[in-house]
This record gives C-alpha cells, sequence and structure tokens, in this order.
C-alpha cells in the first residue's frame, strides 16, 4: 500500500474518460478538503457531470485514481462508494414517481441499511425508518407534503425532494449537480439556504450555472474546460483570474 | 363495498367444494395452482420489471424431480417434496446468474434459451424422463394421514398453500427487500447510488420466483400424478405471462385473475371450439386493447370513476 495518509475528503488524480474518439475528461486532478464547499464551474460540455458520473462510479474512467478519504474507490460499483460515504443528486431529477414523498426519502434511508434485505415484514413495521423520513422532510420545508406522491408536486420541491434523499443518507461528501437548475427566484433562495446549512461533516462538491447563488455557498472554485481544469483556488481569487472571464464569464 | 368483494372472493375459494360438481373443484384446483405458478411470475414481470419466458423451468424441474424421486427411487412424499423445490431454487440460482448478465429483450432471451434446454432434456433424455410417454402412474402425498385422492381433500390442500404463497409473496412486496426490488425496476441507476446493489435485489428475487415456481410444479404433478416434457415448454412459460399481463402485472390480484381466465378459456372453450389457442388471443387482445394495465387494474379504474360520477 504507497497511498499515505491522505487529509483529503476527496482526491481524484489525472483521470481521463474518453467515448469513443470523444475525450471528455482529458486529465482531471482534483484535492477537496474535509468539509470544503467546492464549486465546479465550467461551460456546457466540459465534462462536469462526467466528472462526477465518474466520482459516483456511474462511468468508470479510462485511466487515473479516485480515493475518498484515502481509500482508493476507482474500482467499487456506485453502491459501494455510498456505503463509503458519497451520496449525489442528478441533474435530471430521478425520483420514484408513483410514490410519496415519504417513500422516496425512505429508500434514501435504506440504502445504507441493513434492514433493506428485510423480506419477511411490511416496511409500514419500520416506523423509525419512516419517522427519520419525515425528520429529513421537515429540514427541506416538505414535510406536508410527506404523504403526497412525487407525480402530484411542483418541480422545485421534486429537487428539495432529491436533497433530502441525499441529505438523509448523513453523506460524508456529497455531489450536487446543478441543485438550482429551472427554480424560481423564491426556489432558489430556500435551496440556497438549505445548501447552506448542510453541517461542515459533509464535504460538499456542487455543479451550478447559476453564478450569482452558487458563488456565495462556494470556499473553492474549479473551472473545467473541455475535459481540463483551467483555473483552480480560493473563490475570489479564480473570480478575477484572467483566464475564468476568458472562458466563462465572457467580457 | 370492500367487505362485499371480500365476501365474494372468500365464497368463490370456499364454496366450491359444498357446491360443485368433481369436475369444477378440479378446475378450481387447476386454477389455484397457475395462479401460484402466475404470482411466482409476477415477482420478476411486475415488481423486478424482469420479463421472462423460462418460467416454466421451475415448475417443471421440481414437477420431474418429484415424480422421479417417488416413482422411480422410492423416495417418500416428504423428502421428495424438500429435494424436489431445493432442486428448483439450485436450479434458479444457477439461470439467473446466467440471465441477469442482460436486462429487458436480452433477459427475456436467455431465460426462453434456458427453458428450451431444460425442454429438450426432458424430450431426449427418454433412459430418465421416459421422454414423450412421460412419467405415469404418480401418487399424491398423504400428509398427516389425510388422503388427497378425493377432489375435495386435495382442493382443500391446494387453498392452503395458495392462501400461504399469497400471504408470503403479498408480504415479500411490500417488504423493505420488495421495496428496493420496485425502485431497481424503476430507477437502477438511481438506487445503486443510494447504496442498493441491483444486482443482488434481482438475483435474490429471481431464486426467490424460483422456489414458489417449484411450489406450483409440485402441486401441479399431485394433482396430475402424470408429468409430461410440455410442462416444462415455451408454452408453459407464455400461457403463464399471458395471465400475468392479462391480469394485471405488478398487481397482487392480477396475476390470480388471468391465471382463472386462461384455465377457464383452456378448459371450457376446447370442449366446444377446436382452435381453443385462436380464442385465447382474441380475448387477450380484447384485454389488451380495452384495459391496457390489464384486468384488475382495468377494472378498479372503472369502479373508481363510477362512484365518483353522480348516480
Amino acid at each position: 500500500m504507497t497511498a499515505a495518509v491522505s487529509n483529503l475528503a476527496l482526491e481524484v488524480v489525472n483521470l481521463k474518460k474518453a467515448f469513443g474518439g470523444l475525450t471528455v475528461t482529458q486529465d482531471v486532478s482534483l484535492a477537496v478538503r474535509p468539509g470544503e464547499r467546492r464549486l465546479i464551474i465550467g461551460p456546457n460540455g466540459a465534462g462536469k457531470t462526467t466528472l462526477f458520473n465518474q466520482i459516483s462510479g456511474d462511468l468508470r474512467p479510462n485511466s487515473g485514481l479516485i480515493r475518498l478519504f484515502g481509500a482508493d474507490i476507482t474500482q467499487l460499483p456506485p453502491y459501494r462508494r455510498a456505503h463509503a460515504g458519497l451520496s449525489r443528486t442528478y441533474q435530471i431529477i430521478t425520483l420514484f414517481a408513483g410514490d410519496t414523498l415519504e417513500h422516496n426519502v425512505m429508500l434514501g434511508l435504506l440504502g445504507l441499511r441493513p434492514s433493506r434485505w428485510q423480506m419477511w415484514r411490511p416496511i409500514s413495521f419500520y416506523g423509525d425508518l419512516a419517522t427519520e423520513a419525515r425528520r429529513t422532510l421537515d429540514t427541506v420545508g416538505l414535510l406536508h407534503l410527506a404523504a403526497h406522491p412525487i407525480s402530484d408536486i411542483a418541480y422545485g420541491e421534486k429537487r428539495r425532494v432529491e436533497l433530502a434523499m441525499a441529505l438523509g443518507q448523513k453523506p460524508r461528501v456529497l455531489l450536487l449537480d446543478e441543485p438550482l437548475a429551472g427554480l424560481s427566484n423564491t426556489e432558489r433562495s430556500t435551496v440556497k439556504s438549505l445548501i447552506a446549512s448542510i453541517p461542515r461533516e459533509t464535504t460538499v462538491i456542487m455543479i451550478e450555472h447559476d453564478m450569482d447563488t452558487a458563488l456565495d455557498l462556494a470556499e473553492t472554485v474549479t473551472l473545467l474546460n473541455y475535459g481540463r481544469v483551467i483555473v483552480e483556488g480560493e473563490r475570489d481569487a479564480v473570480i478575477a483570474d484572467e483566464r475564468t472571464r476568458e472562458v466563462y464569464l465572457g467580457t | 363495498m370492500k367487505w362485499f368483494a371480500i365476501a365474494v372472493i372468500a365464497a368463490s375459494l370456499l364454496l366450491p367444494p359444498f357446491l360443485a360438481g368433481d369436475f369444477y373443484i378440479n378446475l378450481a384446483s387447476q386454477i389455484l395452482i397457475a395462479a401460484i405458478f402466475a404470482l411466482s411470475l409476477n415477482l420478476l414481470v411486475g415488481f423486478g420489471g424482469m420479463t421472462s419466458l423460462g418460467h416454466a423451468s421451475y415448475l417443471g424441474v421440481a414437477a420431474y424431480i418429484s415424480a422421479l424421486l417417488t416413482s422411480r427411487y422410492g423416495f417418500g412424499h416428504g423428502s421428495a417434496a424438500v429435494i424436489s423445490i431445493a432442486g428448483a431454487v439450485v436450479m434458479a440460482a444457477f439461470f439467473g446468474i446466467i440471465a441477469l448478465r442482460a436486462t429487458g429483450l436480452g433477459f427475456l432471451m436467455i431465460t426462453l434459451a434456458l427453458s428450451q434446454v431444460l425442454w429438450g432434456l426432458a424430450y431426449r433424455m427418454s433412459n430418465v424422463t421416459n421422454g414423450d410417454n412421460g412419467i405415469a402412474g404418480l401418487t399424491r402425498p398423504a400428509p398427516f394421514g389425510i388422503s388427497l385422492d378425493r377432489p375435495a381433500s386435495f382442493y382443500w390442500f391446494v387453498l392452503i398453500v395458495a392462501a400461504f404463497a399469497f400471504l408470503m409473496m403479498a408480504i415479500f412486496v411490500s417488504s423493505a427487500f420488495g421495496s428496493s426490488l420496485k425502485g431497481v425496476r424503476d430507477q437502477p441507476r438511481r438506487m445503486a447510488a443510494l447504496g442498493f446493489n441491483p444486482w443482488l435485489i434481482r438475483w435474490i428475487t429471481f431464486i426467490y420466483a424460483g422456489f414458489w415456481g417449484g411450489v406450483s410444479g409440485l402441486l401441479y404433478v399431485y394433482y396430475h400424478k402424470y408429468i409430461h416434457p410440455t410442462s416444462l415448454s415455451t408454452t408453459s412459460s407464455a400461457e403463464a405471462l399471458l395471465g400475468v399481463i392479462a391480469g394485471g402485472s405488478g398487481t397482487l390480484g392480477g396475476p390470480i385473475v388471468g391465471a382463472a381466465v386462461v384455465l377457464l378459456i383452456k378448459n371450457y372453450a376446447s370442449a366446444y371450439v377446436e382452435r381453443w389457442n385462436m380464442l385465447l388471443g382474441l380475448v387477450f387482445l380484447f384485454i389488451v386493447l380495452v384495459m391496457p394495465a390489464g384486468i384488475v387494474p382495468g377494472v378498479s379504474r372503472l369502479t373508481a370513476t363510477m362512484r365518483r360520477s353522480p348516480q
């Protein structure tokens, strides 16, 4: 074992991913400290979601390493990464439309518990699971809709259920893929304060296009373009950087 | 309304032995056996999103093992039953590993191919299976010394097993594991990201469905006292799948209703119409056109609309 004891929450080393001839991740390295709030920005097609998919295990990189709290997770299937403390939300909402909000959040809780293998008792017998799901829904302000099916609620509320599913798992590292996409101004500020209230035990890495809101939440920023890290560092330094203006902010 | 429905169901299950003649009691037994089989297939098709065209394998294998052990090797019914079901379970575990390398159409084709292999073996390995002649002269078990040779007593036996099977499968789909299964059916990627192992969930379900398929196979061979390679055929798998889809896949009542429809047409219509398969096809077409989700969801939607509209 070569890995020295790492004090990083997430470490990505020389990650490469190509789809046929199209290289989406050229050579990406990231180092995120525990508790950090990292914002990943970049124009469309920069490879942001592809990077997330490799970190969460939905895609396997062609080469490179991914470490979670020092442990190499590059070859682990997604569910093992979830058990190692990694949670994510999706840019495109992927909830269980026919089920209630409570049931959706319960699935998130169940995913990390041994009781998910239980076959001889109806799920409704697990009072603690439902109670905790409701508590989590309360933190995102949706307790009053707990018994409604997902198909009944508004888009902005679905975004918050996505967040509740991930937060209920109390992840050590949370990947948020455009949590503010498509939200109205009011909803945006709700979700923003929600993200701001995530405890520091959770490291947050977020992809977001809405710079006005997202920059307030971030401490550090990584700018990707064409599958490469262009600029990285403290928020203000990255914003002030000439290359950032060139690539992203426009002049 | 709800109590009325429960009363009707209870009456239709409990009354046949008292009111009906042997032909109808036997028909009711067959329907219950087919219902267990369809319910087990529905775990895969409806709740797991795994459409299998080879489910007859587990029915057939359990039936053949039981037939061989009791008729040729002198086993008692008790130990033969345990070994038969264990055989179906082991087979499901093995077939599951192969079939679950694929999903969707690929999965369907693999299950079909595997069941064809078994069917071919049953046909050709005539020194073991007696080939096309089948194995005849089998007996029914006599649990606690009660003979099951009379149609009514056999019906009660099947009813008890069927009620237990229904209860177990109903609990299974409403359990935490059942929720995971439905989640994996709808959003496998999301479920994996939440910490669920989609492959393992599907495989365990496949084995569990094989278990109940094996139970229905035992009842099947007890009922007929005879086993023939057709029990392993694609037709046998397809008939059950037809029942599941016609009745309403992913519901608990659907496969029972569907299995009953298929068997009634098969038994009744074949007495009058030579091409009863054609009639079955037409009925199926009608159901799919009028109630695409199946009879049970279709009827419950219909009653819901009727209740909402003022008299």
